[in-house]
């Protein structure tokens, strides 16, 4: 088997987030899918990895579990106050952002 | 261990074809699953599976750090939360925007094959594999880069880590602008209301339903909510189970009549009832 | 010396602003301040005279500059004044008779409360014209010039209580605009092709120029000369400016305003004598106006626009002799003076006859009056003799002189001036016979019975009569008014013959004006022979009609150019179709223009933007998920064209 074959696992998880994104209305899940886009991009990052024989790759990756990690944290804590003021957690609902 | 072969081997290719298939089936069921807490659930099988593929690919350490902070601390959050918002609260999966679902599918299909028709495309060099990189060990080899080359980098995570913390607990945090109120004063303000004097009434508690969730019934049977605490009623979960109660007195009713001999089946409605009467005893 | 012409100005302004500023507390002594301060700057131009008149003919005129007005690089203006021997006679004309029409006006304005404001308005007028003539450059001109038409403006517009005076008023400024602009747009072609607007230096330079700027500026001058000088094509302000106090009318058509127009024209000869085609336009223009004004005149009934249509026929007279260059300019100013003599002394004399009748003006009402106020007929009479040309008058030297340079111009063009000129002498002769026969003779129309309407002759007279229409007491002015009659009187019998006798005039002028005799193609006994014959024929057929049968009192319909002539042969109509309509219809184009094409494109423009950003309005739908497809699909397409760039 060909290692590429990790790429296009990554491209594939990484589609199927977006399109989650794009379609799901409940923030947290929206949020979920935001992470199975930064773990897809993980996955292609330790396979370039292995690809070029050295570990900078992993470290990029480590790297974006790190922020991935505060942005949870941050993302989560606004959602939760979001619920707290409007009783909802549904990205419709905050609409505000037009004229 | 530490002989992670540029090309794969058959044991790999086997475990690789299970597992993605495992892994995009996780991904699918996360964007397409109506509760939020099975979503959480089939993402964290997927980032275990993803988790198994990082020490496939020799990176020992994002392995472990996967399991444990990705599935253990960041899903547990993310479950904690949907816990605090609900829930039993499923998504309605009927889209609201005109054309966004069609939209969705149409990018992301576009995005999809674009991708990897790009990743055909690219003239990508021969796997090295890791052997010469791990000789030292995989962690001891990420520590080397991340104290010297990376080290710029790490210190700003710190710094990111800090404000993120201290961002979320400002987000979350409710600051007090008043003098919380004492017992005594509570007291008070209840008597000066002049409503609920005493305690609220419990919830419903029967036979064969007693939960927080459910309604007590006043005597003449509509169920109260001020018998539901105040976190479920302002989620809307109270479970109504009030007719199901009715339906059992009719029954009750019913059966009792029964016993004292008297002629139903001149009364159709009635009759009626008493089938229902005992499907609902059953 | 040089210094005293600067208080020739400044008298009649100082007492125009007393006047005016000094409010009620002059009431009672103001009309005698005013009248001092005109009879000073007379006083002050006679001197001057006398000291000129002492001097050789080389070096008469003064020049005195007071301070520089505008002065920014090349364009340099100054308040400088010169008197030569062209100012001097003005200077003279305008303080001399415009020193009688103060006297004559303690007479005929003293039961007007305004009064004091009148003698203020009149010593302007002085002040305005005098720095006119005196000025030594052409933006001063313009500054006196515009000082005219203000004061003209208040004047007409005495009685501004009347509707009437206020209109006239409103009309004879906006016609005098008209001609500003001309005198404008000829001072900047002056500057541009000159560099300067003095008269030495322009006057000097005018032989050099091109043809082509001189024809331009000369136009533009003779358009300003039309306006001020109620010339054709823009006359029509003069007959309404009748609605002023009659002084006033006399002060305009005799000494000021209208001889502003002549005045331009005969100070820039140099420039009309090397544009020989402005020039021909100039004697046209007179030649019009003169028959213009003569025919108008034929058909009044009212006596003070009778005399306004002879007061546009005369100067017609001069503006077409000032046409004729060097041969006649001189005698466009005698005829000036003379005309202002006889013209003012009809003007207060009809004035008289007004003040006697309570302000009626229809020459149909009256008749018979010679017996009543005889000063008035005696001196009217005399006026009446000059205008006409009656041989040994005044009119008779100056107005001869012009036919014979009519005559002199030469060519066809020569013949049919000298025509038109004999024609408007015959008109002139029979529409004055007129308005004396219809005045001074016959039967006494104003009694009531005379008014009475033939067919009811039994009904009481105090029946019809109301109000100031009872019957009028005729009966002669007071001293004041009759005393600048007299004067006038003598200037008008004996200034012709003082100054035409041996060229005594023209050649006074010579050094501004460069005398040349005119030498008409037939001999100048025979064309004073004509102009009496005409002349003649004029009065009898006058007396045929006015003098041997009674005149009506209601004025008969009349033939067609006679209906015509009443309304002043249709000058206010034609304004209207033409220019009133026409800018009308011009404007409404304009606004359909403005409306559909410029706010068109505006207003497009705007919906335009306003419907396209409604139309992308919708994509800012608030929804983060909608923002997200359009950036997930933005990427998409970067990627395919990254890809596609690799590709090619």
């Amino acid at each position: 088997m060909n290692p590429v074959n990790y790429l296009y696992l990554a491209a594939l998880l990484f589609t199927i987030g977006a399109a989650g994104v794009l379609i799901r209305r409940n923030a947290i899940v929206v949020f979920m899918c935001v992470e199975l886009m930064l773990n897809a991009c993980n996955l292609s990052l330790v396979a370039f990895s292995r690809m070029h024989g050295n570990l900078d790759g992993q470290i990029i990756a480590f790297f974006t579990m790190v922020v991935a990690a505060a942005e949870v944290v941050v993302g989560l804590a606004i959602i939760v106050s979001l619920f707290r003021a409007r009783h909802t957690a549904s990205v419709d609902d905050a609409s505000l952002m037009k004229l | 261990m530490n002989t992670v072969a540029a090309a794969a081997s058959t044991g790999e290719a086997v475990q690789f074809w299970i597992l993605g298939t495992v892994a995009v089936v996780g991904a699918l069921c996360t964007i397409l699953l109506k509760k939020a807490v099975h979503s959480a659930l089939c993402l964290a099988g997927t980032m275990i599976v993803l988790a198994v593929f990082y020490l496939a690919n020799g990176a020992y350490f994002l392995g472990i750090v996967q399991i444990v902070v990705y599935t253990g601390a960041i899903m547990m959050l993310f479950l904690f939360v949907v816990m605090l918002v609900g829930v039993t609260a499923a998504d309605s999966l009927t889209e609201t925007l005109k054309g966004q679902r069609w939209l969705a599918a149409g990018c992301g299909l576009g995005f999809g094959v674009l991708l990897i028709a790009g990743i055909r495309h690219a003239r990508l060099a021969e796997f090295n594999g890791l052997a010469r990189a791990n000789a030292g060990g995989n962690v001891q080899g990420l520590a080397e880069l991340i104290f010297t080359k990376y080290v710029f980098a790490f210190e700003i995570t710190g710094a990111l880590l800090i404000t993120a913390t201290v961002g979320a607990m400002v987000l979350t945090n409710r600051e007090r602008t008043e003098r919380a109120k004492t017992q005594r004063e509570l007291a008070d303000k209840r008597v000066r209301d002049g409503k609920h004097l005493p305690p609220l009434p419990a919830p419903g508690v029967y036979a064969r339903h007693n939960a927080v969730d459910i309604a007590g019934l006043l005597p003449d049977g509509t169920p109260s909510e001020l018998t539901v605490m105040q976190t479920l009623r302002e989620r809307g979960q109270i479970r109504d189970v009030s007719h199901e109660a009715l339906n059992d007195l009719k029954a009750l009713e019913q059966r009792s009549e029964e016993r004292l001999g008297r002629d139903t089946d001149s009364h159709p409605d009635r009759g009626r009832d008493h089938d229902r009467a005992e499907e609902a005893a059953k | 010396m040089e210094n005293l012409i600067a208080l020739l100005v400044a008298a009649p302004l100082l007492g125009a602003a007393v006047l005016l500023c000094g409010g009620r507390r002059l009431d009672r002594a103001g009309h005698w301040l005013g009248t001092l301060l005109a009879a000073a700057s007379f006083g002050i131009g006679a001197v001057l005279f006398f000291d000129m008149v002492g001097k050789d003919a080389g070096d008469r005129a003064l020049h005195q500059k007071l301070f520089s007005w505008v002065p920014v690089a090349d364009f340099q203006a100054d308040i400088a004044f010169q008197l030569d021997q062209l100012s001097m006679t003005f200077v003279l004309l305008i303080t001399g008779v415009g020193t009688l029409i103060h006297v004559y006006s303690i007479g005929y304005m003293e039961h007007d409360e305004r009064r004091r404001r009148f003698f203020g308005y009149l010593n302007l007028f002085l002040a305005a014209m005098l720095l006119l003539v005196v000025a030594d450059n052409y933006l001063l001109l313009y500054f006196g010039w515009e000082g005219v038409g203000l004061a003209s403006y208040l004047l007409i517009g005495f009685w501004q209580h009347k509707p009437s005076a206020a209109t006239a008023a409103k009309k004879a400024f906006l016609v005098n605009r008209v001609g500003d602009i001309g005198l404008s747009i000829a001072i900047m072609l002056m500057f541009t092709t000159f560099g300067t607007f003095a008269f030495g230096p322009v006057l000097g330079a005018a032989e050099g120029a091109s043809e082509g700027k001189l024809t331009a500026i000369g136009l533009m001058l003779l358009l300003a000369a039309c306006g001020k000088s109620a010339q054709v094509p823009l006359q029509s302000w003069l007959g309404d400016a009748m609605e002023g106090p009659t002084p006033v009318s006399a002060l305009i058509h005799a000494a000021t305003m209208v001889t502003a127009g002549v005045y331009l024209i005969v100070r820039s000869g140099a420039i009309f004598n090397a544009a020989p085609d402005a020039q021909l336009v100039v004697t046209v223009v007179g030649a019009v106006t003169l028959l213009f004004g003569a025919i108008v005149g034929c058909a009044k009934d009212d006596i003070k626009k009778a005399l306004a249509g002879s007061t546009m026929s005369q100067i017609g007279y001069m503006i077409l002799a000032a046409g004729l260059g060097p041969i006649g300019y001189a005698f466009a100013i005698m005829h000036l003076v003379t005309h202002g003599f006889f013209k003012a002394g009809l003007f207060l004399g009809a004035g008289s006859v007004m003040h006697g009748m309570n302000d009626e003006v229809d020459m149909r009402k009256y008749g018979g009056l010679r017996k009543y106020m005889p000063v008035t007929f005696v001196t009217f009479g005399l006026g009446y003799l000059a205008i006409i040309g009656f041989p040994g008058l005044s009119g008779f030297f100056s107005k001869d002189k012009i036919i014979e340079a009519a005559f002199a111009a030469g060519g066809a063009q020569g013949w049919i001036l000298g025509a038109a000129t004999l024609l408007g002498a015959g008109l002139t002769a029979f529409y004055m016979t007129r308005v004396m026969l219809m005045t001074f003779f016959g039967e006494e129309r104003w009694r009531n019975k005379a008014t009475a309407s033939p067919a009811e002759p039994d009904v009481e007279p105090a029946a019809q009569t109301h109000g100031s229409h009872s019957e009028p007491h005729p009966h002669e002015s007071p001293k004041s008014m009759t005393i600048p009659m007299i004067v006038l009187a003598f200037g008008s019998v004996f200034a012709g013959g003082f100054f035409a006798i041996g060229d005594r005039f023209a050649n006074w002028l010579a050094p501004v004006t460069r005398f040349e005799h005119p030498h008409p193609p037939i001999s100048v006994p025979v064309i004073t022979g004509a102009t009496i014959v005409v002349l003649l024929l004029g009065v009898a057929a006058a007396y045929l009609q006015y003098g041997r049968k009674p005149v009506p009192v209601v004025a008969p319909r009349g033939s067609l150019l006679t209906r015509a002539a009443r309304r002043d042969l249709l000058q206010d109509d034609f304004n209207h179709v033409v220019l009133v309509r026409g800018g009308e219809h011009l404007t409404r184009s304009l606004v359909y223009l403005d409306h559909s094409v410029v706010d068109g494109v505006v207003n497009g423009t705007a919906a335009s933007v306003g419907g396209l950003s409604g139309r992308l309005r919708k994509l800012q739908n608030g929804y983060a998920r909608s923002y997200a497809v359009s950036m997930f699909g933005g990427t998409a397409i970067l990627i395919a064209a990254t890809l596609l760039m690799r590709a090619v």
